[in-house]
């Protein structure tokens, strides 16, 4: 399993915030992928943005519902078409099977298309223990390679980096002089993997989508890389999540519109590959081999569970990533592990330690710019709001995971609210403790936390001398009508 | 205007309104009285339970929501100054009593009575102008769950765009969260500001004089910063510019 430092998020995002690379690597998110994707809608108008969107919701609630039987139906096509599938229960079983292909077939390199399944395996890790040379072939997924890190966006793995960071990467790693022409760098890019390409026993790839009617995984890319990984080697190895299951080609019609348009505002990406089973008899190319790794990992932990059941309908399209302002302003590698944004902070605590992760549920203001974006219309406010409750007042016998204070603060607070003669008094006491704070109409600071905290960027308003309730009781309530 | 339609509305005034910005409770109900609607106001009302609900402390926040309920069991309309208390009451109540068909059926009767002020003027009162008149250049910044929770967009903006001689200018990314998020802005403080702080560049680039909105809590978030960042800019709730008339 990839490593796991969500515990890290408090000081990893303070990190995150200060630093300007990141801030200015971070700009292209929002003005970038989230503008060009309100430009794609409005082009097509909201109307059957929005009817294109309750017919995937359908086809995705359906499918998840049947989960096991379109699994079914998806393993009897792979299989009639010659292909194999494996079931991984968990990343060692996944990882294990991987393994075995690779000593059985004598593997020397490997190439991969983007998946973050293997992200989450910690798959890279494995092949280079057996000895395997990995290539990572999708052009951000090779900058982080070469950079040793990690993906910080669901479609856009590099991000993070900036145009110079790149630049000097490749000078450091490739040996080629220093340029930060993007065409340029890719180019280099494409040459050394060109080469790989051609040597590669086995190539590796992810699955946008399974299409269980005819056994096929569908991979869109814009580099074209897919396509040479799933057929240029002798092997090729799909390895995906189980809710990637769809039942037809006609549904995937539907998930071809929203996904390029959600993700970076185009009509269609560049290629669109549908994969059916190896190399037949009369086809000239194509893999002797086709693998097909289905992979669990704690996904049936969230089916069982009808609260969080919706998180599965994800296509990992980033819209959520790109609009919500706190990925905008923290990055992706703040949230600890494979899957970040919105939609990670359910997703990694459910396939991660929830515990560990009590971060990512509270780091939300619940603005619910999220669920706006997502072409699914996924309700990840109200999920954030279940792992809430779950973290501080768990059903089961597992231990609550807020403070003891936090939990007395809650617990007084409800009773002062239901007694709002407690209240007053309160207010009244604080009118007139607030008089050395005040400066210029406004408090500016208080030395005692929470509010502290808050003073430290805002002022907090005068205590005025009557609340609702006096005023109401003293002047307001005899006026009833009396200025019709 | 005389109560034409025979409109009862109770108030409920919300925490921050009530301890903070009385003056906007007042100015709600000038403004409903003089559209001629009899205002009641149930004085053993609590807070919603929103920062409790939002925490994760559900049980504590469902009690608050029962004593609410039982406030309010005789109002006809509930108007509430506050897109993130009306969305606690209609989006979130019922669900807190999901598991008691009686409480629920409670919830959802008492949820169906619930309206934001500018939603209730303009949906239920059938107003787009209510007299009154701001000096001034007016900005506005929609709150988060008056948009996405409640659905309501258009018409705060339609009744300030209906006071007398009013300017206004449209303020950047308005539906971006301000950063304000209850227990969120103590809690992740870094990331708060920082939202808080492209808000406030984006107030300061109108050059305005007055934010309006419909929650005092983004007002009280935004107007802290305006404020330490020595600005003039004042923050008002619309109710309160609907409430101004020019003598
Ligand atoms: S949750 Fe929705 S918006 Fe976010 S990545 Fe998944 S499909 Fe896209």
């Amino acid at each position: 399993m990839a490593e796991i430092k969500t515990k890290n998020f408090l000081a990893s995002s303070q990190m995150a915030i200060k630093d300007p690379q990141l801030r200015q690597a971070l700009e292209k998110v929002g003005t970038g992928f989230d503008g060009a994707r309100r430009e794609a809608i409005e082009e097509i108008s909201e109307a059957k943005w929005e009817e294109w969107r309750l017919k995937a919701r359908e086809i995705k609630e359906h499918t998840i519902e049947n989960l096991d039987y379109y699994l079914d139906m998806l393993y009897t096509n792979v299989t009639k078409a010659g292909g194999h599938v494996h079931f991984a229960r968990d990343d060692n079983e996944a990882n294990a099977i991987v393994s075995k292909l690779v000593e059985a077939n004598n593997i020397q390199i490997a190439t991969k298309s983007k998946s973050m399944v293997s992200e989450e395996l910690g798959l890279n890790g494995v092949l280079e223990s057996l000895g395997v040379d990995v290539y990572e072939t999708d052009l951000g997924e090779y900058i982080i390679q070469l950079a040793g890190e990690t993906p910080s966006h669901l479609v856009a793995p590099a991000l993070h980096k900036t145009k110079g960071q790149v630049a000097s990467l490749f000078q450091d790693k490739l040996g080629i002089p220093y340029n930060e022409d993007i065409e340029a760098m890719a180019k280099t890019a494409r040459e050394i993997l060109r080469d790989k390409f051609l040597n590669a026993d086995l190539g590796i790839s992810g699955a946008n989508f399974l299409v269980a009617e005819t056994g096929s995984l569908v991979i869109i890319t814009n580099e074209g890389n897919g396509r040479l990984c799933t057929s240029a080697p002798r092997i090729h190895i799909g390895i995906t999540g189980m809710e990637k299951v769809i039942p037809s080609l006609e549904d995937l019609a539907t998930f071809l519109r929203l996904l390029p348009r959600s993700a970076t505002g185009q009509r269609l990406t560049s290629y669109v590959s549908i994969v059916t089973g190896p190399r037949r008899v009369t086809d000239e190319d194509g893999p002797e081999q086709f693998h097909l790794i289905i992979v669990d990992n704690g996904r049936s932990k969230m089916l069982a569970d009808p609260k969080l059941r919706e998180a599965l309908y994800c296509i990992r399209c980033g819209a959520c990533l790109n609009i919500c302002p706190v990925y905008q302003k923290v990055g992706g590698h703040a949230y600890g592990w494979v899957y970040p944004g919105p939609i990670g902070s359910i997703v990694t605590p459910n396939l991660t330690v929830l515990q560990n992760a009590k971060d990512l549920p509270f780091a939300s203001s619940l603005c619910g710019a999220c669920r706006e974006a997502c072409p699914i219309k996924i309700n990840i406010p109200r999920m954030l709001l279940n792992l809430r409750e779950e973290l501080v007042q768990p059903n089961s016998n597992a231990n609550s995971t807020s403070k003891f204070s936090e939990d007395i603060a809650a617990k007084s607070y409800t009773k002062l609210m239901k007694h709002p003669g407690i209240l007053k008094l309160g207010t009244m006491i604080l009118t007139g403790l607030q008089k050395p704070f005040l400066k210029g109409g406004v408090i500016s600071s208080v030395p005692i936390p929470p509010l502290s905290i808050w003073t430290r960027s805002r002022d907090l308003p005068k205590l005025p001398d009557k609340t609702f309730h006096q005023i109401w009781k003293d002047s307001l309530k005899d006026n009833q009508d009396n200025n019709g | 205007m005389v109560n034409p339609k025979g409109i009862t509305a109770s108030l409920y005034v919300t925490c921050i309104v009530d301890q903070l910005y009385p003056q906007v409770g007042v100015s709600v109900v000038n403004v409903l009285r003089k559209l001629g609607v009899h205002v009641e106001f149930p004085v053993d009302q609590s807070c919603c339970g929103q920062p409790l609900f939002n925490s994760g402390y559900v049980s504590q926040a469902r009690e608050l929501a029962l004593r609410v309920i039982e406030s309010f069991k005789d109002s006809e309309y509930i108007v509430v100054p506050s897109g993130s208390c009306a969305a606690m009451f209609r989006e979130f109540y019922p669900g807190l009593f999901e598991s008691d068909p009686k409480l629920h059926k409670l919830a959802q009767d008492f949820s169906k009575k619930v309206y934001e002020f500018s939603e209730f003027l303009v949906e239920v009162l059938n107003v787009n102008q209510v007299k009154s008149s701001s000096d001034g250049l007016h900005t506005f910044h929609t709150s988060c769950h008056m948009l996405r929770e409640l659905g309501v967009k258009n018409q705060p903006l339609s009744l300030l765009e209906g006071v007398q001689g009013i300017q206004t200018v449209d303020l950047p990314h308005r539906d971006v969260c301000c950063g304000f998020g209850g227990t969120f802005s103590v809690k992740y403080p870094h990331i708060s500001e920082a939202m808080l702080s492209d808000k406030v560049d984006n107030v300061l680039s109108t050059s305005c004089d007055i934010l309006v909105s419909c929650d005092m809590s983004c007002l009280m978030n935004i107007g802290g910063a305006l404020t330490r960042n020595k600005s003039e800019i004042k923050v008002k709730h619309l109710a309160e510019i609907l409430d101004e008339e020019s003598s």
